[in-house]
């Protein structure tokens, strides 16, 4: 959960935005674990995590005049390690180009053949994250900006640089994927 | 109507974005199938919603990085701002030069002038 208090950090905004940079700083050691943890979660690596926070900082830190306050200051911060995540995946498929390929191999999920998910993954959450991990990039960005951090459709199509209907889409095709993980079906097709 | 062609549309219902046509209705009311699932993906969404409370600590050194790159940025920001407000000084001394040298050499003229009606 975002660890700003609404007060604080509209203060710190405040000085950051008339150059206080130790004001900066503050915002930064506030808010550092939270944009981690969006970044982890975008790209499920921790290497990569790391340079998508890094870089988001620093484009924060140059755009802080263009943040206009009417936000909050994690949300603002989500948006652009969106943009930095699919920025950063984007440059790294070019040269593993498999990482958003949607036909990229999804690993096994289902708990009742992966004898490993099974001992490790007996709650929900074990095997959210296990689904959640074996998504490509760019289904997982969707569902996680969506379902997770609940931001709209109209900014996470801006952030990923695509449509609002195609982010709606990866969106309803990323569920559908989790559910297909987590709630494997047991019988064939039927018609009503 | 197959229950799997259902699956995305459901998938699109589970947070109240979209609706379902009215045939999908029907079709769900009387499936108990499409109602499991519907049920499956409200557990998945308060999954992921879940989610959200927890942090990922990240790894020690990562504050002080951050804090870095942003005092390198500053420092090239301030370096930045010196150059270019020398810059702004140089070119306004210039501009204020040749302001004056213009109003120096109208003030000749007119004199001059002045000094040839007299004569």
């Amino acid at each position: 959960m975002p660890r700003e208090s609404a007060r604080d950090v509209s203060e710190l905004v405040a000085a950051a935005r008339d150059g206080d940079r130790s004001a900066f700083e503050e915002l930064v050691r506030a808010t550092h674990a939270d944009t981690y943890t969006l970044a982890y979660r975008l790209t499920g690596d921790e290497e990569d995590a790391r340079d998508v926070v890094q870089e988001a900082y620093l484009r924060a830190y140059r755009g802080l005049r263009r943040f206009r306050g009417d936000a909050q200051f994690t949300t603002w911060m989500y948006r652009i390690t969106a943009n930095c995540a699919a920025t950063h995946l984007g440059r790294r498929s070019r040269h593993r180009h498999h990482d958003l390929d949607e036909a990229a191999s999804v690993p096994d999920g289902h708990p009742d053949r992966d004898p490993q998910l099974r001992a490790d993954g007996d709650d929900l959450r074990d095997r959210l994250l296990a689904a959640l991990d074996g998504l490509p990039p760019r289904l997982r960005a969707v569902v996680v900006l969506r379902d997770v951090y609940e931001l709209p459709h109209e900014a996470i199509a801006a952030e990923l640089g695509i449509s609002e209907s195609a982010a709606k889409v990866r969106l309803h095709r990323a569920r559908k994927k989790l559910r297909d993980e987590l709630f494997p079906r047991r019988e064939g097709r039927r018609a009503v | 109507m197959l229950c799997e062609e259902l699956s995305e549309a459901l998938a699109a219902t589970v947070d109240g974005d979209a609706r379902l046509g009215r045939a999908e209705r029907r079709h769900v009311e009387r499936c108990l199938r499409c109602q499991a699932e519907v049920v499956q993906y409200r557990k998945l969404l308060r999954a992921m919603r879940q989610l959200r409370t927890e942090v990922i600590e990240p790894a020690p050194g990562l504050l002080a990085e951050i804090l870095a790159g942003i005092e390198e940025a500053g420092e090239r920001h301030a370096i930045r701002s010196v150059l270019s407000g020398r810059r702004i000084a140089y070119l306004g001394g210039l501009a204020a030069a040749t302001a004056a040298g213009a109003a120096g050499a109208l003030v000749f003229a007119t004199r001059s002038r002045r000094t040839r009606l007299a004569g």
